[in-house]
């Protein structure tokens, strides 16, 4: 790479010379950033500089590290493995057969609150052991369909590979690996105190679990007339082939919440980071009793529709009950983090305190 | 076309030697295109090139192809194009866009550049081209373009008009037939040169009397040496054919200027791009610096780690995909067309893919930066104003921005002597004949007073015989020169001029030695007024004109050492008189007062004078014509004429009668022995090489303090090597060298300053001559047994704080260079001269500097770098070298180290993501991290960074030592910054890593998906790394603040509208609002806060434990202080006061990674 930018400086300056003569002619100008000496602050890190800070950061950080791990005392959360949990296992073994893939079977899952959970309860369901951040399969969707670009409806891009167009020539919306691959189980939650109380079922908004903006601006169903149905706006598509429902029908209860819109199949959408993942499936809703303060101890029953098949990757699948606050669910990691850098900082400013103390105090006894 | 190439035999070459039949490589031009009368030679045209200059590299049409094929032939170039072509084939992770643009950025810019210095060259070829010229066609002139002179055209050039080609001079305005020139474009000499018509030629001087010429010129094919012709024209008069030789003094150059002279006219022989100055334009060979070296092997490095982490993944992706449940999971489904390909060509794509996706560990970027670095920071030397020097006009030139950090890497210096270490301005202090010694006086401001006696006679009144010899030798002092008279006034002018001493008229020559040695003369009584028509007048005492004609000069050159003249006196005796050092004069001598000349010359050469023997023969009419003989046969001579003029010169220079020596001062140039000592107190050896004598060379060093009072200073010369074996004196002197070190001196374990000062610091100096050195590397008999004497020699060297070598030719200047440059260490070594004896060991040494001397330009335009004076070495190396070298080192290895961090999360991740390629970060981001997020800040640190103050730098010259031996660039320290990039890179991955483990960490319970995560970790890189940088600054000016607070609000502005918008023209829209979603959670800020201190502390902390326990000198004197003015503390002056210890290299047994440099001291 020799030369790139700065080849011939000798050479014009040299012929430069020879055309003028008067003597301050190459006289270089006198400035400040010229001579290099624009005026500078020059920091410098010695142990007494930098032993303040370590104390203040070390006490800050085990203020923050305290106040974290209070937080996250506060929060509760509850996993249920439901793979082959109750009578889950006759759907698990069902679907070990190839052929009953695309069936349906119902199964129900219980499991007990030993305390209420207070405030805001948020239904997860997760996947374990599903890659949803391999390359060919992330890159297996089309954007540009699903922000309702129309011509890319029936065009769907070639990143779509292998779910671009169905075995007749029929473009898939939405195209792509991922929208095929959407989880479909669902789950209805509910609640009995004790033996023989009521059973209630609880009640799950199911919408508001996507990004605010993916909602509302990115995801897009394509442009329609005011006549037009959504289903004739997604004529001449058809839907992916692992899919039971088209994507105008995905759910039967909220007309507005279908299409590219449709809030599960926003949050499946965003691909997860690594293959163990959880995904908002619904919020508590706390305008009834018993579940006003949130959902109280006592039994709870799931019934699942169980159609996502994990046992050929080794998945497993679970519903998580969690509670939120203002520093999200219950990870330890940060609060954890924070009082271990604490320490290490407490530790080592100790150390350099000695040090200073030994030696650094005034730099010239080094020199005797 | 008229002009042909004689293949036959010339019938004018009676006396040629064999070999030269066989030479064909010349041309024959006839003048004027006229065909001689028949001349029975058989000629075959030759087609000369047109008149035109073509420097322009490209033309409108071939200037893409041209221009890509140059840039993708550089080997970094060529890597990133292959990367971005695999891109575009196959599969990958990233899009070529990724790798495209920064390659097709930075292409573009080279190409634009290229391309407008290109045009520059195309205006300034055409200017040129089509500049008006005269040519004389059948007894007219005519007005043509420059580019259409063809070779054998006549040319009328007149006063200040540049020659537009190569010409022979036929005539002139003046009647004896020379004329002035002056070659400053050519290589900056401004004085006025003489040149010199052909003889027989130089009556013609109208349009008609040129045309009438009838005559062939005879010369070689184009050189390049600018100062090399032979030729020889052929005149026929009267059909009868004359022979004259031509030479160098008949060759007027394209380029050069005609000056003083009214008009003159000349025959064109080499045009276009066959004249000697086009000849030349061909670059020099590229030197590449220590600090290129470490990069290009830390590349390597780099580029086995990115082979290496692509086949570990490809090997583990196969190891994972072994599992049939995770070789295709049922929601990632291969297409048809992967499935057929075979197993072997499938793991190849996926390490090509690999490869694409980590190819940014070796970032384009960093080449352009080093670039810029180079190019932009060259400027710092040239607006220096203390390099300026006020009496020259001149400020420092560089004319290699590559070599910038090399300035900090010098460990030998070599110095030339006269012009360099002294002024090169020359005095004359006094001459002796026969031992009586003359000293001119009553000097005021360089003029003689008028009206007082003009010699001061020192020693007793000689007698009649001395007063003889006397007159002989002031005669011969102002006949045996080339010293040229420039006068300002009309010709009348000058007598009245130089007589009066008014300052109308002054000598020229480009020896200083000889116009002092002539202004002297007229000091003492002699005035040398001018040659006129081969007359040589002077003005002796008693004001009479005395004519003397000037037969022969037989020039000076540095090997013979010696000129003469032979001139014949009115009274018609021949004398030839010869002058040069006594080295070359005595041997020659066969009469005469030697004794007692020699006496005063070995007294005045030990004050430092520069001095010279004078000498003469007298010769018979017949001796004279043998003389003439030989001169004209060997002038003659096509072939190997240079050796044969010095076989004539060496039989003509003989049987000498010594008459006196002159003793000439070169003072000192000012600060040369401050700028001497600070380069030893910075730990560098100088060695001075000189052509002058021992004893003269010894007191220069002495002066400068290049020896000191304490050296001791060893002889390895011819003196010595007469009275023992080359091998004892080699031997005895190696023993002397070693004792000392043998001692345990330690100089890291003792750290009381007064056994510095006591004796135990012996310091040694060496003195060789030219002659021994030869010997000492010429391959004797027994080879191992030379191999042994330059080991041995270079042991002695190498402890050794000064050495001196004098009576060096100007190929052994540059042998010697090589030779410390071939040694085992070795060492960067920089040459520093003003002449063009000194344009070898420029050429040679890893760095090469020209004075702007009085010597002429050809240093300065064969250098690196230019400087007026050498005392501006000092700030060059001390200041400039240090900062350029501390600069580019962290330059080097923050790039390393950034790309590290950068890339090492995307190698983290493959792990979770089943080795499938999946970035880790956006396009966008990829693309960016390098051109815009994070290099602005690191490239103004590399032009900015100041670790230690100027002044501070300039007072205490033992810094230097803190960086010697590329200490910055050394693996443990690489080593470092790789192990600090991992451990960042980790940091920033895991840290991340488990703040997603599966949990909600926003306060709405909705999840983050991978972009968000990569955004995260880049998030904390960009922040980690700009900070990094923050930390190692230590000059923190208004635009270092504005550019890394102003790169980071770039970054996060650019975020936010990256994210902001569905982007129209992009299918994908992935990054859509993740960064404010990202910023809109408390944990990640947290998390970011966090993991940027947590990745910056080992950092910090090696800093600080690195500066209280073990200090670098360089750290040491950072430590702020209450007062910072000229207070020098405690620790410089010990520097100062006690003994350098330049001999030893201490190495520490502190951590590795704490050493800036190797002189830790303790």
């Amino acid at each position: 790479m020799q030369g790139l930018l700065g080849k011939p400086l000798g050479r014009v300056h040299w012929s430069n010379k020879a055309a003028k003569t008067g003597p301050l002619a190459h006289r270089p100008d006198n400035s400040a950033f010229m001579q290099q000496r624009l005026p500078a602050w020059s920091p410098m890190l010695t142990t007494s500089t930098v032993l303040p800070f370590m104390y203040c950061m070390a006490v800050l950080c085990l203020v923050v590290g305290v106040s974290l791990l209070i937080t996250v005392q506060g929060t509760q959360e509850m996993k249920l493995d439901y793979t082959e949990a109750g009578t889950c296992n006759n759907c698990f073994q069902s679907l070990k057969n190839v052929s009953n893939a695309g069936k349906s079977c119902s199964c129900r899952v219980v499991f007990t609150l030993e305390h209420e959970f207070k405030g805001d309860v948020f239904f997860y369901y997760g996947l374990q052991n599903f890659h949803q951040n391999l390359r060919k399969y992330m890159d297996s969707r089309d954007d540009a369909q699903m922000v309702g670009r129309k011509q890319n409806l029936k065009n769907p891009s070639s990143y779509c590979e292998p779910y671009i167009r169905d075995e007749k020539d029929v473009p898939i919306a939405p195209c792509g690996a991922v929208a095929n691959s959407m989880f479909n189980d669902s789950f209805a939650l509910q609640y009995q105190g004790q033996p023989g109380d009521p059973i209630n079922t609880v009640p799950l908004y199911r919408k508001g679990i996507a990004w605010y903006t993916d909602e509302n601006v990115k995801f897009r169903n394509p442009p329609k007339n005011k006549s037009q149905t959504l289903a004739q706006v997604f004529e001449g598509t058809t839907s992916p082939p692992y899919w039971q429902k088209p994507v105008y029908l995905l759910d039967p209860l909220d007309a507005t919440n279908n299409g590219f819109i449709n809030e599960d199949l926003i949050v499946w959408m965003r691909e997860a980071a690594f293959p163990n993942f959880k995904k908002l499936y619904g919020v508590l809703v706390r305008t009834q009793e018993p579940f006003t303060n949130g959902l109280p101890a006592g039994n709870y029953s799931i019934d699942i529709v169980y159609n996502f098949p994990v046992q050929y990757f080794k998945g497993r699948k679970q519903v998580v009950l969690s509670t939120v606050t203002w520093f999200g669910g219950q990870n330890r990691f940060l609060p954890i983090a924070y009082l271990v850098t604490s320490g290490l900082v407490f530790i080592i400013a100790i150390f350099l305190t000695v040090i200073w103390w030994k030696f650094g105090k005034d730099a010239k006894n080094m020199n005797e | 076309c008229m002009c042909v190439l004689t293949r036959s035999l010339n019938p004018f070459s009676g006396g040629q030697c064999a070999g030269e039949e066989d030479w064909v490589d010349n041309r024959t031009v006839y003048i004027g295109h006229k065909e001689p009368p028949p001349g029975a030679e058989a000629y075959i045209p030759q087609r000369y090139p047109d008149n035109r200059i073509v420097s322009s590299k490209y033309t409108f049409w071939n200037f893409v192809p041209k221009n890509l094929f140059e840039q993708f032939r550089r080997i970094a170039n060529f890597y990133f194009l292959i990367i971005f072509l695999v891109q575009l084939i196959i599969d990958t992770p990233t899009s070529p866009i990724t790798s495209g643009l920064p390659l097709f950025f930075v292409i573009t810019v080279t190409a634009i550049k290229q391309g407008y210095e290109d045009w520059l060259r195309h205006k300034a070829d055409n200017s040129v081209n089509q500049c008006p010229v005269h040519e004389v066609q059948h007894g007219k002139v005519v007005r043509k373009q420059s580019r259409k002179i063809r070779v054998g055209d006549v040319m009328l050039i007149k006063e200040n008009e540049t020659f537009p080609c190569d010409l022979i001079l036929l005539s002139s305005s003046r009647d004896d037939g020379t004329c002035f020139v002056t070659t400053a474009s050519l290589d900056g000499e401004s004085s006025h040169k003489t040149y010199y018509a052909v003889q027989d030629t130089k009556a013609y001087t109208t349009e008609e009397e040129v045309d009438s010429i009838k005559a062939t010129i005879e010369c070689e094919q184009p050189q390049p040496d600018l100062y090399k012709f032979v030729g020889r024209v052929n005149i026929y008069m009267d059909n009868e054919p004359v022979a004259r030789p031509l030479g160098s003094e008949n060759l007027l150059l394209r380029g050069a200027t005609l000056k003083n002279t009214a008009y003159i006219y000349a025959v064109a022989i080499y045009t276009g791009m066959e004249t000697k100055m086009a000849l030349n334009y061909q670059t020099k060979t590229q030197k590449r610096s220590a600090v290129e070296k470490s990069m290009n092997a830390y590349l390597v490095v780099y580029l086995c780690i990115l082979i290496g982490k692509a086949f570990i993944n490809t090997v583990l992706k196969y190891v994972w995909q072994a599992d049939p449940n995770q070789d295709e999971p049922w929601y990632n489904n291969r297409t048809d067309a992967e499935k057929e390909r075979h197993i072997v060509i499938r793991a190849f794509t996926d390490f090509l893919a690999y490869m694409v996706l980590f190819n940014y560990i070796i970032p384009v970027s960093m080449y352009v930066t080093v670039e810029m670095q180079k190019f932009l920071g060259s400027y710092f030397i040239m607006w220096d104003d203390d390099m300026y020097d006020k009496e020259l006009g001149e400020s420092a030139v560089v004319n290699t921005s590559d070599l910038n950090e090399e300035l900090g890497q010098v460990e030998y210096v070599f110095t030339d002597k006269t012009g360099t270490l002294t002024e090169n301005n020359m005095e004359f202090i006094e001459c002796c004949v026969d031992g009586h010694v003359y000293v001119p006086q009553a000097i005021c401001n360089g003029q003689v007073m008028p009206g007082s006696d003009t010699m001061d006679m020192i020693d007793s009144s000689p007698g009649p015989r001395a007063r003889e010899s006397e007159e002989l030798f002031f005669r011969a002092l102002c006949l045996c020169h080339t010293v040229q008279v420039k006068e300002e006034e009309t010709v009348d002018g000058i007598k009245h001029g130089l007589h009066s001493g008014r300052p109308s008229s002054f000598y020229i020559s480009s020896s200083p030695d000889e116009v002092a040695l002539v202004e002297g003369m007229k000091r003492l009584g002699y005035t040398y007024l001018r040659l006129k028509d081969s007359h040589m007048e002077i003005l002796n005492r008693e004001d009479q004109v005395e004519r003397f004609e000037l037969l022969e000069v037989l020039t000076f050159d540095s090997v013979r050492r010696r000129m003469s003249v032979i001139v014949r006196a009115s009274t018609g005796e021949v004398y030839l008189f010869c002058k040069g050092a006594d080295s070359s004069i005595f041997p020659r001598v066969v009469s005469g007062k030697v004794e007692e000349v020699k006496d005063r010359v070995e007294h005045n050469a030990i004050e430092g004078l520069r001095t010279l023997c004078v000498a003469y023969r007298a010769l018979t009419p017949e001796q004279y014509e043998e003389t003439y003989r030989l001169l004209n046969e060997a002038r003659l001579a096509l072939h190997d004429r240079d050796r044969r003029l010095a076989e004539a010169y060496d039989q003509i220079e003989t049987q000498l009668v010594l008459l006196g020596a002159t003793a000439v001062e070169d003072r000192l140039q000012e600060e040369a022995a401050d700028t001497v000592e600070s380069l030893h107190q910075a730990g560098m050896k100088v060695w001075v090489l000189t052509g002058d004598k021992m004893e003269t060379a010894a007191a220069t060093c002495y002066a400068s303090k290049l020896f000191r009072r304490g050296t001791r200073v060893l002889e390895l010369t011819t003196k010595r090597t007469e009275e023992q074996s080359l091998h004892d004196a080699l031997f005895d002197l190696s023993r002397t060298v070693l004792r000392p070190h043998r001692e345990p001196s330690g100089l890291g374990l003792d750290p009381d300053p007064v056994s510095g000062l006591s004796g135990e610091c012996s310091d040694f100096g060496l003195i060789i001559d030219g002659a021994t050195l030869s010997a000492v590397l010429q391959p004797g008999p027994e080879a191992s047994s030379a191999g042994d004497y330059k080991e041995i020699f270079l042991e002695i060297c190498r402890n050794c704080s000064a050495v001196l070598c004098c009576r060096m030719a100007p190929l052994q200047k540059a042998q010697i260079v090589k030779l410390i440059k071939a040694s085992k260490e070795h060492p960067i070594t920089l040459a520093i001269g003003d002449g063009a004896n000194d344009v070898s060991m420029i050429l040679e040494a890893h760095v090469g500097i020209g004075i702007m001397g009085k010597e002429g330009r050809q240093a300065a335009r064969n250098s690196d770098y230019a400087i007026p004076k050498f005392k501006h070495l000092k700030k060059m190396l001390l200041v400039h070298g240090h900062y350029y070298y501390i600069r580019i080192s962290e330059l080097v290895q923050y790039f390393f180290y950034k790309n590290v961090c950068f890339i090492f999360p995307q190698f983290l991740y493959q792990f979770f993501c089943g080795f499938s390629q999946q970035p880790l970060y956006d396009t966008a981001y990829l693309t960016l991290y390098n051109i815009s997020f994070t290099s602005l800040p690191i490239l103004l640190y590399s032009l900015m960074e100041q670790h230690i103050n100027i002044d501070i730098l300039r007072k205490d010259p033992t810094l230097y030592r803190d960086i010697s031996k590329n200490c910055l660039l050394r693996w443990p320290i690489f080593i470092y910054w790789t192990i600090l990039g991992v451990y960042d890179a980790m940091v920033m991955f895991f840290g991340a890593y488990f703040l997603f483990d599966n949990t909600t960490f926003t306060s709405n319970g909705q999840m983050f998906g991978n972009w968000t995560f990569g955004t995260l970790v880049f998030t904390v890189l960009v922040f980690t790394v700009t900070f990094k940088l923050v930390l190692d600054t230590h000059y923190w000016t208004w635009i270092n603040h504005f550019v890394i607070w102003g790169s980071l609000i770039f970054f996060v502005v650019f975020s936010l509208l990256w994210g902001g918008i569905i982007w129209p023209f992009l299918n994908y829209q992935r990054m859509y609002y993740v960064f404010m979603q990202m910023l809109s959670s408390g944990p990640a800020w947290l998390s970011i806060i966090l993991l940027i201190t947590a990745g910056l502390l080992p950092d910090v902390v090696k800093k600080v434990i690195c500066r209280a326990l073990w200090p670098t000198t360089t750290e040491r004197i950072q430590v702020p202080r209450p007062q910072p003015g000229p207070a020098t503390p405690a620790f410089i002056q010990r520097h100062h006061q006690g003994c350098v210890p330049n001999l030893v290299v201490s190495q520490p047994g502190c951590v590795p990674i704490c050493v800036l440099g190797t002189h830790r001291d303790a």
